[in-house]
This record gives structure tokens, sequence and C-alpha cells, in this order.
């Protein structure tokens, strides 16, 4: 799979779920790829360096969401400190 | 101190050295400031760490928000978010973000660069450390979100240090000192661990598991990492030929002029060296005994325990042909109960590049967990959802009685139809010639 196309795949569907949730693990994501783990990793890791995507980590699981997208970004003041 | 804090203080008053009096030391340290360092967070970080752990205890619960979105650029792992839900009432800890670092194989250190490491934390973090946390690594307990950069980029570049794994990720492989210093290690515990934390970067610091994965390497049964109990796979040293036995040695021992146990049990009355008490009745599968003077062992017997040599470290000696045991699936509870590993390689030589241990075992085992592994499911659970003969027939190694606890214990192995003559249908026209209707 070409990457826009990937990268457009993966926006629109976290985007219509976003009322719901933010979050995301992994195989959410590669089943909306619909690829394998390797594959889908490839692409994935490009839209995270590309700030398209970003890490949320418990310190046990992690998950993904779209850049800035969800409550913690705003209520836990990440944008605020981002920015200094 | 800023707080009040009656219900630590009590803390202190047990027998044990205490983190309270550790904590309170470092918040007192931070406000004389004796040495000019230029704290880039908050001076009185400790003091509010205090304060929040007061409250919880008061309140029975934690201060503590779950996870976060902080990280430094390109790794998914190596730092946890943490954010204090009383940020108005304790500021210093408002970001308070642990960060785990990769610690050196083997926890080997030089002063100077554990000095390196304390001095970079004091300046950009809380100054508070946990050495080491229990995957191993080198936690830092503490810091701002616009910290976090200036640090990687203060450990990769100067102090060679990388960030360890959290998250889905691989987690940072921990190992036992083994041949460094210890005479009971079958293989380069050390050597092992560093080539693959170099080998599985990528896994280590970008998470594309269904969740944590652990590598654990004990150089021999004795497990000072205790592998067989908290890795996805563990890497157990052991040997196939004979215990090497010196049997004047053995004399000694049992005539008291050699302490057992290196004479780590000499400060109670014990009475002299009993070996048939304290070694041969305890062996585990009873493959010892006394002929005479000479101490026997059926080799095919031993399970390599490690009892008798731990006793009689000086009289007797692992084998000569050495390799290692490797276990999957071991396991804290989270969503199943706690597993101890399953054996699954019952002996494998270990030689560097280890290419068999990559191809063989490593990476067919990720192919399969990663495609078929459910969220926040670890290896051990996937093998007991789908069975241990799909680990077998994705990893291509053949069903061994050593997988088998004991005889209808572990129902590993089934048949398959292509392994059946004629599969699972019958011509019944042949059938009828030998049985009645
Ligand atoms: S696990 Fe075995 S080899 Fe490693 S340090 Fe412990 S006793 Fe020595
Ligand atoms: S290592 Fe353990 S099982 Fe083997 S002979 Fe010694 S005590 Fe027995």
């Amino acid at each position: 799979m070409e990457y826009e196309e990937a990268k457009q795949k993966i926006v629109e569907g976290l985007q219509k779920k976003q009322k719901v949730k933010s979050k995301f693990y992994f195989n959410d994501l590669a089943k909306i790829l619909d690829e394998k783990p390797r594959v889908a990793k490839k692409l994935i890791n490009q839209m995270i360096t590309d700030g398209v995507l970003e890490y949320w980590s418990s310190g046990s699981t992690s998950m993904y969401g779209l850049k800035g997208a969800g409550k913690q970004a705003g209520a836990e003041h990440e944008e605020a400190s981002d920015k200094e | 101190m800023k707080h009040e804090t009656p219900l630590l203080d009590q803390l202190e008053t047990g027998p044990w050295p205490s983190f309270v009096s550790d904590l309170k030391q470092e918040a007192e340290k931070r406000a004389k400031n004796e040495e000019g360092t230029e704290f880039q967070i908050p001076v009185d970080v400790v003091d509010d760490l205090i304060g929040v752990l007061e409250l919880s205890y008061k309140h029975g619960c934690t201060h503590w928000k779950h996870g976060g979105i902080v990280g430094v650029f390109g790794y998914g792992g190596g730092v946890i978010g943490r954010y204090c839900d009383q940020p108005e009432m304790f500021p210093g800890v408002a970001h308070f973000h642990t960060l785990r670092v990769n610690q050196p194989a083997g926890h080997f250190y030089t002063t100077k660069y554990l000095r390196e490491l304390c001095d970079l934390w004091d300046f950009r973090g809380s100054g508070v450390t946990n050495m080491h946390g229990s995957t191993g690594d080198i936690i830092f307990i503490g810091t701002t979100t616009k910290q976090l950069e200036e640090i990687f980029y203060e450990m990769t570049h100067k102090l060679d240090q990388d960030l360890g794994g959290s998250g889905s990720n691989l987690r940072t492989p921990s190992d036992c000192i083994g041949q460094a210093r210890c005479e009971f290690a079958c293989y380069d515990t050390q050597d092992l661990c560093y080539e693959l934390t170099q080998e599985y970067q990528d896994e280590l610091h970008r998470p594309a598991f269904p969740y944590k994965f652990k590598f654990k390497f004990d150089g021999c049964p004795n497990c000072c990492v205790a592998s067989i109990a908290r890795a996805d796979l563990s890497f157990i040293g052991t040997w196939r030929d004979d215990i090497k036995i010196d049997q004047e040695v053995v004399q000694a021992y049992m005539g008291g002029e050699i302490a057992p146990n290196g004479g780590a049990h000499k400060d109670r009355d014990w009475g002299p060296f009993d070996i048939q008490k304290e070694v041969i009745d305890r062996c585990p599968t009873k493959c010892m005994w006394m002929d005479g003077k000479e101490l026997k062992i059926d080799n095919k017997e031993c399970t390599r325990c490690m009892h008798c040599i731990n006793v009689m470290p000086r009289a007797l000696r692992i084998g000569n042909d050495r390799g290692v045991t490797i276990l999957a699936g071991a396991k804290a509870p989270i969503l199943d109960g706690a597993q101890m590993g399953s054996l699954l390689v019952p002996f494998m030589k270990v030689e560097p590049p280890y290419d068999e241990i990559k191809e063989k075992v490593i990476e067919p085992i990720w192919d399969w967990w990663m495609e078929e592994g459910k969220n926040r499911e670890r290896l051990g659970e996937l093998m007991k959802r789908q069975g241990f003969q799909k680990l077998l027939e994705v990893t291509g190694f053949d069903p061994d009685p050593r997988m088998i606890q004991e005889p209808r214990s572990n129902p590993y192995v089934f048949w398959k139809e292509e392994e059946v003559p004629g599969g699972w249908s019958r011509d019944i026209n042949e059938f009828r010639k030998q049985h009645q209707r």
C-alpha cells in the first residue's frame, strides 16, 4: 500500500470513531489498513514521524491517536508545555 | 519540610531503611543546593512528591493520572507520562514523567558513569531514581515535558546511553552478571543480551506488539534474574554432558575443611556438614549416591537444578557441553493469572551471531503473536488460548517428552489429519470387511 493511501485510510478511519474514542491499539490500525503487522508498522511509524499520529502510553500499554486528539491533550496541559 | 507528613513520618519508625527518609534528605539537599546546580525543574519537586504521597495515604487513593502523550521524538517507549491530579496543591509535581534508562548488561557500572547520570538527573529532573526497576532498567522518577528531549540528547550524545522499553514494546532485555563473575554461567549472558538489544532496536523503541514482551537471560538454572517467572522468552544456561566431580574436594567438604554453600549458612548451629542430608537427599530426581568414598551422579536423570553445585561449588562443576534452554510464556497476572515459562527448546548451542536463536525462536514467535495476539494479551496467554501445539507449529520444533511435566497434565500433543495414514476419512466397504453392521 502506498503511504498516502494508508494515511488517508487511517485519518478517515480514526476521525469516524473520534466521538467514541481517541486512542487506538496498534491492531486496530493494522485492521483499518488491512495489512500484516510488519507492513502496517512501517506505514504507521512514518505517520508518527510526520506528526499525523502520536503515541499514548500508560506505561504498560501503548496506544495511538491522531495528533492532538482526545481529552488528555487539553486537560493535562500538554499543548501548553509542548509549545514552551 | 514544606508539607506536614504525619503518616509518612510513621513509616520511618520501622527497623528498615526508609524511602521516606531518602526523599526528605533529597528535598533538603535541593533546598540547600550547596553544589550550586541550576535546577531546570522546580526546586521543591521532592517536597511536593512527599506532599502528594501523604495526601494519597490520607485519601487512600492515588493522585496520579493514568498515562500520557509524552515521549522523545521517534520513540514510543522509554518515557511514561505522569500527571498529578492536584497540580495547584503540588505544582512541583504537576508534570512528573518517568524515564526508563537502558541499564548496562549485568548492571556493571563505573562510579564515574553513575555520577554523570546522577548529575544529569539532578540538573534536569527530580534527582530521585530507582536502581533498578523490576524490568531491570535504571528508573529516573519525575521530570517535566520540556526536559525530556534535553535529557535524551545529553544521554545519547554525551553518555552513550539509550532509553529502555515501556508500553507495548520489547522491554529492555536484562541478564545476570554471567561469565563476567560467575563460574556457573553456561553461556555469555552479557553478549547475548547486548546483541539482541542492538538487533531489536526497532521493537524496543516503536511499539507495535499487542502488549509488552520481555527477554531475560540467566546463565544457569539458579535464575538470578528470575527469567523463568517473568520473561516471555527465558534463556537459561544449561549443559548436556556430565557434572564434573572432584572426589578429593568432595572429601574435603565432608571432612569439614571447606565450608558448604561458600559459608553462607555458618552463623547458626547446623552441626557438621552432612552430605547425605544436605545434598544427596535433597536432589530432586534422587540421582546421587555415595559409592564407598565416591560421590556418584546418574547424569541422565539430573534436571540441572544446581543444588549440589551450589552447596559444593569447589567439588562439583557444570559440564563442558554448554548451551541454553529456552522457555516461553512466563508473566505476572493481568488478564489471566501468573504463569511460569513452558519449555520450548530443551537445548540449543549459544554461538554468536546467534542466528539460530533469532531466526528459529524469536522471529517466528513474534510473527505469530503480532498477528494472532489480542490487545493486551501476553505470549503466555496466546499459548494457552491457541495451545502449545500451535507454538510448536509456528516455530517448527518437534514435541518432546521434556515439554510435558508429567503424563496427563499438559495436553499439548494432538494428532492432525495429515499425520495419520488415510486421514480422518475411511473406506466404508473396507471397514465392513472386518466389522459387522
Ligand atoms: S544465574 Fe547462574 S550464572 Fe547467572 S549469576 Fe546467577 S548463578 Fe551465576
Ligand atoms: S544438579 Fe540437582 S538434579 Fe542434578 S545431581 Fe545435582 S542436585 Fe541432583
